[in-house]
Parts: structure tokens; C-alpha cells; sequence
């Protein structure tokens, strides 16, 4: 191992980085715009569902019910319907996600026999929101139907009635429950795959589809040198992208940073050698470079989107894709941002996933290089 | 090994699979000698190349360059070589300082040394005012030199040049070639691989590769000389018709385009010059000219190989 040869790759390799205006916009807008897209676009928060409402009764009780949703923060009653029809034209618009209809007898089975019917129509398109929905509906009348039953047993003289059990609830680690909090951390994940998978993996089959190969290696530059050389570069932009993420986090987002920084840079970097090996690899194992972005895509960028946890639970998934999760380095990564940002968790927790990256990165390393040796020789 | 001998091989073999790439091949090169490589495509001209330098470990067969063993000390003989491949090897986006400033670090050079060594190659190719130039946009003969140039960035004693010169023009060709020269007198041991004949000729000394076996070996004027044939030179009127009514004539030993006419090589040259008019003559084919003339290093070359493929 020859540091002076190293650095030559080294400083080479930034001048074709330098020089190549899509690889710098990859490197710098591209973690930018991801942040901006999925920091304000991915919302998974439910918040003024667009509701409209056919009330037939237009009575005083039906308006005290309907008053409930309007009070809420969670609807947005926007229309009045005087007809069926309307509804049918609304939902197929996607105009309004929920409608509540409001039959004409609607108070009077309410007052004779204590229980009445309401309509609840949602667009079901989206089945997760749509259950969601129903949760804020349901949470709603429960509210008036306590409500109405204490008024009625204090007007039969029975006096405030306690009811058994309420609900005290807390949401730990993401008090607000703001998705921006659980989406900025596993971005960096996604980010740090991109820049370094993706570009490492062209840079040696890039190398050999131009015939310069052959000329290094009759220099004495060792392949390992080569190798370190062509990784260090794309090391300190993965490194800058991180902390362009983790700024935008903080200062545009507002996402808290709990646990200790120096341990969220340093795992970060365990992970960044891993993904840079596994460009490496993948670079050192392909015919061409469209064959090489191919692979970095199937293998690197979408697992790491997919299944490490970064924004669709592993928990919810059917065992085989919980399986193949294992072998996704983003999915360690993803559980330690994640766990340093909402938990403030340090080594104590999330030792075994340092040594999941520890292990990635050996092992990515040594297949690149035993892969490269053998190819050229 | 004697201090003379810049590359020293014995039977030299490589195998891949069931194919015998190189034959048990054996030459010498001296310091400071132009020594030429010659061979059709697929001779085993770039396979033994690359056993010499270092890229590949020969089946069988023993070897020095340098004073280096070709199977124990591959690192040494890299340092110590300069290659200069036949596809264009320099980073196009790089300028050509940077390409130098490159090259220079891989070979271990120190900053002060590649600064002061890329003013001396510059100014030797020719190159010392477009530094600051991006090496994409030179002519080609332009990025020759500078591979060139790079390649003896390290002041290596050998130097290889595998085909180097293949699609530049004559001009550049030969301007190239005064460099070689000049180098070769300076104590620098060249080894050309080259298909271009007039190439050739300027070697000191040639050997002539064919599957994979050593078929000859001498200076221009000694494979000139092998040649058993006596060489006819015939202009007809319409060149490809002639050359099929030649080629089915006896006694003749090659027949090949030259230029605008016809080199027919055989043993019996009185009697081939007449069965040619003859057949000619039947066909409607009239001659221009027709001469003998001392065989060509190309002659030499096809009248060995077609032997050598024979036996």
C-alpha cells in the first residue's frame, strides 16, 4: 500500500467529478431536492379532510351534531348537499374525502327510543387514509354520545355520572406525531446510498470501457491503492451531502436532534464505506456502466427506499421481504438515525447495528477487491 | 544476465483453456537496441506483451526485463517500463499538465520531480505550450505524444509501444518515430508491436510471430534476404480479376495487392512470367508493366507466414 499512488487516484478522480456537470448536480442539488420533496411533500399527517355533509333533518339537533365536525381540526367542512346525486359527482372528483349523511328522521328515533343512524361515506381509495378517516369520525360521535348520555342522566336526577375509563394518551419519541421528524432521519440513509452507490459504481467499469485500465495497471499502482483511491473521494462528497441533510433538517424542518452528533456522523460513515464497497463491487463486477447504474439501482437505491424501514414499517411486511431487509446495510443505518434523532439512543442500543455495518463493510471490501483481481488478471 | 540484455525470454508459454496463445517462444533484446514485434492479429503478439510487462503470469517459460524475473518481480519491472498501449490511455477531461501530474504520482514521483520531468517530455514532444489544454480536444497525433510523454514521464529504460502509432497520420507517424529514435540513443531499449510495414523497417532487429510460434527473427535486411521466392511486380488493368486469374496459376507461392498492382511471389520465376502473360492474355487483361523486384519486408513478412502456416 503506497499512500502517494492512492492520492493520485484520489486527486484524478475529483477532476473527472469537477469536470462532469451531471455528476456534480447528482452530488449537490440532488440530496437538496430530495429534501425538499419528501420534507414537505411526503406528509403522512391528516389534518382538514374535506367533508361535505347532506343534512335532510336541518334541525336544531342535527345542527349541534354537525357543529362537532366543524369545531374539529381534522375536517374541513367545505359543502352543504341537497340531494344524492351531488355526492357521487363530489367523491369521483376527489372534491371531498368524506361525506356524513344525516337522515330525515334523525332526531326523532333519538328522543323515542334513545338511538339514531348516521351515514358515514368515505373514499376508500387510499385504504390507510381512509381507515384513518373513519378513526377521526368514530372518535368524534364517541365524544357527543358521552356527551348526550351524561345530559341525560343528570336531567333524571342521577347526577354527574364518572364515565369508567378515558384515555390518557402521550405519542413517545415524536410527541406531534410531524412525519417530517421519522422521514428527515431515514433520509439521510436514502441520500447517502445515492451519492455513494450509484457513482461508485461507474467509476471502474469506467475505466475499463475506455481502454485506460489496461495502461494503469502496467503501472505499479496496486489494485487495492486503486481501489481506496477511487472510494475516498466520493467518502468526503457522501460526508458533505450528510451534513447538507442533517443542516436542512434542523434549520428548515425544525426536526429535533436528541442524541449525540459525533455518533450520528460517525455510523453514518461506517455506512457510507459499506455503500461505497458495494458501488465498488458492483462497479468491478459489471460488462458496462449502464449495466453498472442498472445494478446499483435494483441492488442499492431501491431496497434502500423500500424495505430499511426509511418510510414503510419491516414490521408490516410479509416475512420474506423482512428477511431480505436484513441484508440491506440502509435498514442498520435507518434504525440508528432514527434512534439517535427521536430516542437520543447511544452504543448501548444500537451496538448490534454498528456491527451489522461493520461486518457490510468488510465483506463489500474484500468481494470488490478479490472480484477486481481476478477480472483482470 | 549479462548488463547488455535489456529483455531476456525462454520458451515462453501461455495457455488459456486448450488454447496455446504462446508457443514456447525465445528471444533477446539489447539495451538501447529498436526491437520489433511482429505478427498477424491474434498471433499472440499482445499476450506476450503482457507477460513482459507484467500484466500476466506466463504458463511456462522463464524470463528477464530490466534485469527483473517476469514471474517474481512484476512490481519492479512495471517501475521500470514504460507502455504506451494502442488504445488511447490518457483521461480526456484531464489537461495535458494534469495528465503528466497523474502518471507521475502513480509512478511514485515526487511534485518537484514531476514539475521538473513534464518540462523535459513536454519539450521533447513538442507539447511544452498547451499545458494548460484539455487533452479531449488535442488532434490526435497531438495525444500520441503526450501518451508518449507520459509514458517515459518515470525515465523508464524500456520502453514498450503497442501498435501506438495504429490511425494517426504519416506526418505525425514519422515525426513520432524521430522521438523513438532519439531515445533509442539516448540508451533506451524500445519494443515496438506494429503492423505497419515501413515501421518495420525501422526496427534494428524484428522477430516475426505467427500461432503463437517465433518464425523468424533478424534485421530487415536478413528476413528480406530469407526470402526463397523471387518477387514479380505486375500493374494489370483491372486489378481484383487479375489477382484471381494469379492465384489459380502453379508454382505460385503468394499473391497479393502492393500498392496499385500485384507482387507474386515463386521458385520459378521464368515460367510464371510467362504463364501470367499467358492468363492474362486469355482473359482480356492487359498488362502495364511487369518487373522483378527485391521482396519488401512485406514480402518477407507473408512469404514466412504463409511457410510457417504450412509446415
Amino acid at each position: 500500500m503506497n499512500f502517494g499512488r492512492t492520492w493520485a487516484i484520489f486527486r484524478k478522480e475529483l477532476i473527472h467529478i469537477r469536470r462532469d456537470i451531471r455528476s456534480l448536480i447528482q452530488i449537490i442539488l440532488l440530496p437538496i431536492m430530495l429534501m425538499m420533496l419528501y420534507g414537505y411533500a411526503l406528509t403522512f399527517d391528516i389534518k382538514h379532510v374535506p367533508t361535505a355533509i347532506y343534512d335532510q333533518e336541518q334541525s336544531r339537533v342535527s345542527a349541534e351534531f354537525i357543529r362537532r365536525f366543524q369545531g374539529s381540526e381534522y375536517f374541513k367542512v367545505s359543502r352543504f348537499l341537497s340531494s344524492y346525486g351531488e355526492i357521487d359527482h363530489l367523491l369521483t372528483t376527489r372534491q371531498v374525502q368524506l361525506v356524513l349523511v344525516l337522515p330525515f328522521d334523525f332526531s326523532r328515533p333519538l328522543k323515542k327510543k334513545g338511538t339514531t343512524k348516521v351515514q358515514v361515506l368515505v373514499d376508500g381509495t387510499d385504504a390507510n387514509t381512509a381507515n384513518i378517516i373513519l378513526g377521526y369520525v368514530q372518535a368524534v360521535i364517541g365524544v357527543y354520545n358521552q356527551n348526550v348520555v351524561t345530559e341525560r342522566l343528570d336531567r333524571q336526577g342521577l347526577g354527574y355520572v364518572k364515565v369508567p375509563v378515558t384515555t390518557e394518551s402521550r405519542f413517545w419519541f415524536n410527541e406531534d406525531l410531524e412525519s417530517v421528524n421519522y422521514i428527515v432521519p431515514g433520509l439521510i440513509a436514502v441520500i447517502m446510498t445515492m451519492v455513494g452507490a450509484l457513482l461508485t459504481a461507474l467509476t471502474v467499469v469506467r475505466e475499463v470501457e475506455r481502454g485506460s485500465m489496461e495502461s494503469l495497471m502496467s503501472t505499479p499502482l496496486k489494485k487495492a491503492e486503486l481501489l481506496l483511491g477511487k472510494m475516498a473521494p466520493y467518502f468526503v462528497i457522501g460526508m458533505v451531502d450528510m451534513l447538507i441533510t442533517i443542516a436542512m433538517g434542523q434549520f428548515l424542518f425544525g426536526v429535533p436532534q436528541r442524541g449525540s452528533f459525533l455518533l450520528l456522523i460517525g455510523l453514518s460513515a461506517l455506512f457510507l464505506i459499506a455503500t461505497l464497497a458495494h458501488g465498488l463491487l458492483i462497479s468491478v463486477t459489471s460488462e458496462n456502466q449502464l449495466q453498472a447504474y442498472q445494478m446499483a439501482m435494483l441492488t442499492t437505491f431501491l431496497p434502500a427506499f423500500l424495505i430499511s424501514g426509511f418510510v414503510f414499517s419491516i414490521y408490516l411486511m410479509p416475512w420474506p421481504l423482512q428477511a431480505m431487509s436484513f441484508l440491506v446495510p440502509a435498514r442498520y443505518l435507518v434504525t440508528i438515525t432514527k434512534g439517535i434523532y427521536l430516542k437520543g439512543l447511544g452504543l448501548k442500543v444500537l451496538w448490534p447495528d454498528m456491527l451489522m455495518l461493520m461486518g457490510a463493510s468488510v465483506l463489500f471490501m474484500s468481494l470488490a477487491l478479490k472480484k477486481f483481481v481476478k477480472k483482470i488478471r | 544476465m549479462e548488463a547488455d540484455k535489456a529483455i531476456v525470454v525462454q520458451n515462453l508459454t501461455k495457455v488459456f483453456g486448450k488454447f496455446k496463445a504462446v508457443d514456447g517462444i525465445s528471444f533477446e533484446v539489447h539495451r538501447g537496441e529498436i526491437f520489433g514485434f511482429l505478427g498477424p492479429n491474434g498471433a499472440g503478439k499482445s499476450t506476450t506483451i503482457r507477460m513482459l510487462n507484467g500484466l500476466l503470469l506466463p504458463t511456462s517459460g522463464e524470463g528477464t526485463v530490466a534485469g527483473y524475473d517476469i514471474i517474481r518481480q512484476q512490481d519492479r519491472i512495471k517501475q521500470h517500463l514504460g507502455y504506451m498501449s494502442q488504445r488511447f490511455s490518457l483521461y480526456g477531461d484531464l489537461t495535458v499538465a494534469e495528465n503528466l501530474s497523474f502518471f507521475g504520482g502513480v509512478y511514485g514521483l515526487s511534485a518537484a520531480k514531476v514539475k521538473e520531468r513534464s518540462q523535459e517530455v513536454l519539450s521533447l514532444v513538442g507539447l511544452l505550450d498547451r499545458q494548460k489544454e484539455l487533452t479531449g480536444l488535442l488532434p490526435l497525433g497531438l495525444k500520441q505524444r503526450l501518451a508518449l510523454a507520459s509514458a517515459i514521464l518515470h525515465e523508464p529504460p524500456i520502453l514498450f509501444l503497442d501498435e501506438a502509432t495504429s490511425g494517426v497520420d504519416p506526418i505525425s507517424r514519422r515525426t513520432f518515430w524521430d522521438m523513438i529514435y532519439h531515445m533509442a540513443e539516448q540508451g533506451v531499449t524500445i519494443l515496438v508491436t506494429t503492423h505497419y510495414m515501413d515501421e518495420a523497417e525501422f526496427c534494428d532487429r524484428l522477430v516475426l510471430i505467427s500461432q503463437g510460434r517465433l518464425i523468424a527473427e533478424g534485421t530487415p535486411r536478413e528476413l528480406k534476404a530469407a526470402v526463397p521466392e523471387q518477387i514479380i511486380a505486375v500493374y494489370p488493368d483491372r486489378l481484383d480479376d487479375a489477382l484471381e486469374v494469379i492465384k489459380k496459376l502453379p508454382d505460385i507461392a503468394e499473391a497479393a495487392v502492393f500498392g496499385t498492382g500485384l507482387h507474386v511471389a515463386t521458385l520459378k520465376a521464368d515460367q510464371t512470367e510467362a504463364a501470367l502473360r499467358e492468363a492474362l492474355g486469355a482473359q482480356q487483361i492487359a498488362i502495364k508493366s511487369m518487373g522483378r523486384v527485391p521482396p519488401s519486408l512485406e514480402d518477407a513478412f507473408i512469404s514466412l507466414t504463409t511457410r510457417a502456416g504450412r509446415s
